[in-house]
């Protein structure tokens, strides 16, 4: 594929608003876990949460007030991620900028809550419930669509845990056959009850700081988080190479054990950027830290890579930011290459010797050109992507 | 961009049990007599599945499976693309009445099955489908933003891709919300390249200067216009009259409350 420029991104997680402050969090290797605090939630586990979310959207996106969307505008508000826009908006007008979102459970908080307040004798919803401004998973791309006042092409991708890595390949796509010259991509995902009592009710769940690839990691920590990139057919600082996707067709919940889908959607990334294996200096694993996500993983990525590639999931800094992940680690992978750092499985003490390949026990700074970024998600969704300093 | 080829369209909503029903309805052959919906037990599930899996999925996995029956195609290839607004807001249903009692005791087969692409999911197992598969929401446009994708799919990667939209009429207490009335599912195989079996040719037109912003397609029929307005999977009645009808017509979509674009349709 012809690369794509990425002129502007940005990114809000448990470690901060913008990449600043992620830059600083790697750099002092200070996780953004702590004992969840989340509304109705009873659960003994860490979480990724986001400070600063306390203030209701009010005026005319009253209707539109969620824990999902405040963090979306708080997302968009950093690293002068609008202005950004606004120039492309002018420039090519607003049509023809599209707007590419993955999530997966979008404002479902809501829909919890007016469950709770729910009339029992009548069985109806409380009056303030707006679905199709919170919960409904289009509500996301379309918030962002009028927050940024743009026309163009406008959707909401939900793949699970592959969401918003699925918006590059669809964005790039749509700006290959001309339909937008420019294309806002991004994630946004929230903590709710349904994902930490789901991921709990399958047994998933870590009570402790979750430990990608160690050989006591006993399940995932969940996290919310909010990302947006902006890509273009011209010249930028950094550029998405590739990308891959595919699908298990195994299970629905478990991954291939043997990682035959995963290394297809690596291959196909490889192949689309026009790249030998050798030529990634870095892979960000998807390192759910499930026993079951990281050994399928292992045998994929080694099966691609061999077992010397540096690598490491960035879950034990940020959780598991679930639709979001996409797009977070994207953003992560890009501080990578700019701070030449090759960054550590936070909370990994003792690698499971069932893993081959040799994930990050210790930070190292070296050249980083080009890094491969890893999204799973349920239903056997793959999506990987391939990012560089260089077309 | 260059345009996509039909092969084959699934089809069920109620009163319309398969493409072949419904196309004789739209050709003015047969009178449309409505009638209630017969949940599908699709062959692709396994047995034990047939029964129990969400009524969405079976809808889903129902339609694609007609639209692939007789088809020759390349499972480790074949790209899906399924559009829904909300999936299956009965699995929505149980596992928010479930997190309102005390002890929050979900179901993990709800849990699992509440993903948006669930039914991607089961159906890249049924068929051993390994190719790319997305699946998107636009609301009461997901039918346009799918057929979108779909094109897209079939012209930057020239591969065949198989176009799934459905939608699941929630229960009482979030119908209020989202008044979706009817469930039903479309499904279309989409290739880059005409064969013996095409039914249509299809090409985005973005060009606003042909397509005025606010003209979105309706049905003739009072009856096929209310099912259209009762199911976003259903927005793609228009284009299944004039493909059934073999005509020459540019339907136009909405893609969003800003954003309208035509669609051409030719005989293949």
């Amino acid at each position: 594929m012809t690369p794509l420029g990425i002129s502007a991104c940005t990114l809000t997680t448990a470690l901060g608003h913008g990449r600043a402050a992620h830059r600083e969090a790697l750099l002092q290797e200070r996780s953004g876990l702590a004992p969840q605090s989340v509304d109705g939630c009873t659960l003994a586990t860490y979480a990724g949460e986001v400070a600063g979310l306390d203030t209701p959207l009010a005026g005319a996106y009253a209707r539109w007030d969620c824990r999902n969307h405040r963090l979306a505008r708080l997302a968009l508000g950093q690293d002068g991620f609008r202005a950004a826009v606004r120039r492309r908006r002018e420039q090519f007008g607003a049509a023809r900028v599209g707007v590419f979102v993955g999530t997966s459970t979008a404002g479902v908080q809501e829909t919890e809550r007016a469950y709770r307040e729910r009339d029992r004798a009548t069985d109806r919803l409380p009056p303030w419930f707006e679905h199709r401004y919170t919960h409904t998973a289009f509500s996301v791309a379309d918030f962002v669509r009028r927050e940024l006042e743009l026309a163009g092409p406008a959707v909401s991708i939900s793949t699970a845990c592959s969401s918003s890595a699925k918006v590059f390949a669809a964005a790039a796509r749509a700006l290959s056959s001309r339909q937008c010259d420019a294309a806002v991509v991004g994630g946004v995902d929230s903590l709710c009850l349904t994902t930490l009592y789901g991921f709990n009710s399958l047994q998933l769940v870590s009570a402790e700081p979750c430990r990608p690839a160690d050989v006591q990691r006993d399940g995932l920590s969940i996290g919310e988080g909010a990302g947006f990139a902006l890509l273009e057919q011209s010249d930028a600082g950094a550029w998405l190479l590739g990308y891959g996707e595919s699908s298990d067709a195994h299970h629905m919940s478990s991954p291939d054990p043997l990682g035959r889908g995963a290394a297809a959607a690596m291959r196909a990334a490889l192949a689309r950027a026009q790249l030998a294996p050798a030529a990634i200096d870095y892979i960000n694993l998807h390192g759910t830290a499930t026993p079951a996500n990281d050994l399928a993983e292992d045998r994929a990525v080694c099966a691609v890579f061999g077992s010397e590639t540096a690598r490491s999931s960035t879950k034990g800094w940020t959780g598991h930011t679930l639709g979001a992940a996409g797009i977070v680690e994207a953003v992560l992978s890009l501080i990578c290459i700019e701070q030449g750092l090759l960054p550590r499985s936070l909370n990994t003490r003792t690698q499971d010797p069932a893993l081959a390949g040799a994930v990050l026990l210790a930070s190292r700074h070296a050249p980083v050109h080009r890094v491969a970024s890893n999204s799973f998600g349920f239903g056997g969704s793959n999506c990987v992507l391939v990012f560089g300093d260089q077309p | 961009m260059s345009g996509a080829y039909v092969e084959a369209i699934g089809l069920v909503a109620p009163g319309l049990a398969s493409w072949a029903e419904a196309r004789a309805v739209l050709i003015g052959d047969a009178p449309f007599t409505g009638g209630a919906l017969v949940a599908p037990q699709p062959a692709l599930l396994p047995a034990n599945e047939r029964r129990r899996a969400p009524l969405g999925v079976r809808l889903a996995l129902h339609a694609a499976e007609q639209a692939l029956a007789g088809a020759d195609f390349d499972a480790d290839t074949l790209a899906a693309v399924f559009a829904t607004s909300d999936a299956d807001m009965d699995v929505v249903h149980r596992l928010c009445v479930a997190l309102a009692e005390e002890g929050r005791s979900v179901s993990p087969t709800d849990f699992h099955n509440s993903v948006h692409n669930a039914a991607s999911g089961y159906w890249s197992i049924g068929v051993q489908a390994r190719g790319p598969s997305t699946t998107l929401s636009a609301y009461d446009f997901s039918f346009s933003a799918g057929l979108r994708e779909a094109l897209t799919q079939v012209s930057v990667d020239g591969s065949d891709v198989v176009l799934v939209a459905f939608d699941v009429a929630p229960p009482p207490p979030l119908l209020a919300s989202r008044p979706v009335a009817l469930s039903a599912a479309v499904a279309l195989l989409l290739r880059p390249r005409p064969g013996v079996r095409s039914l249509a040719r299809l090409t985005l037109v973005d060009d606003d200067s042909t397509m005025p912003t606010s003209v979105e397609s309706r049905c003739h029929a009072s009856a096929l216009e209310q099912m259209r307005q009762s199911s976003p999977a259903l927005r793609a009645l228009p284009l299944l009259q004039c493909i059934a009808r073999r005509e020459t017509a540019l339907v136009g979509l909405r893609a969003h409350d800003a954003l309208c674009f035509g669609l051409r349709v030719t005989p293949p």
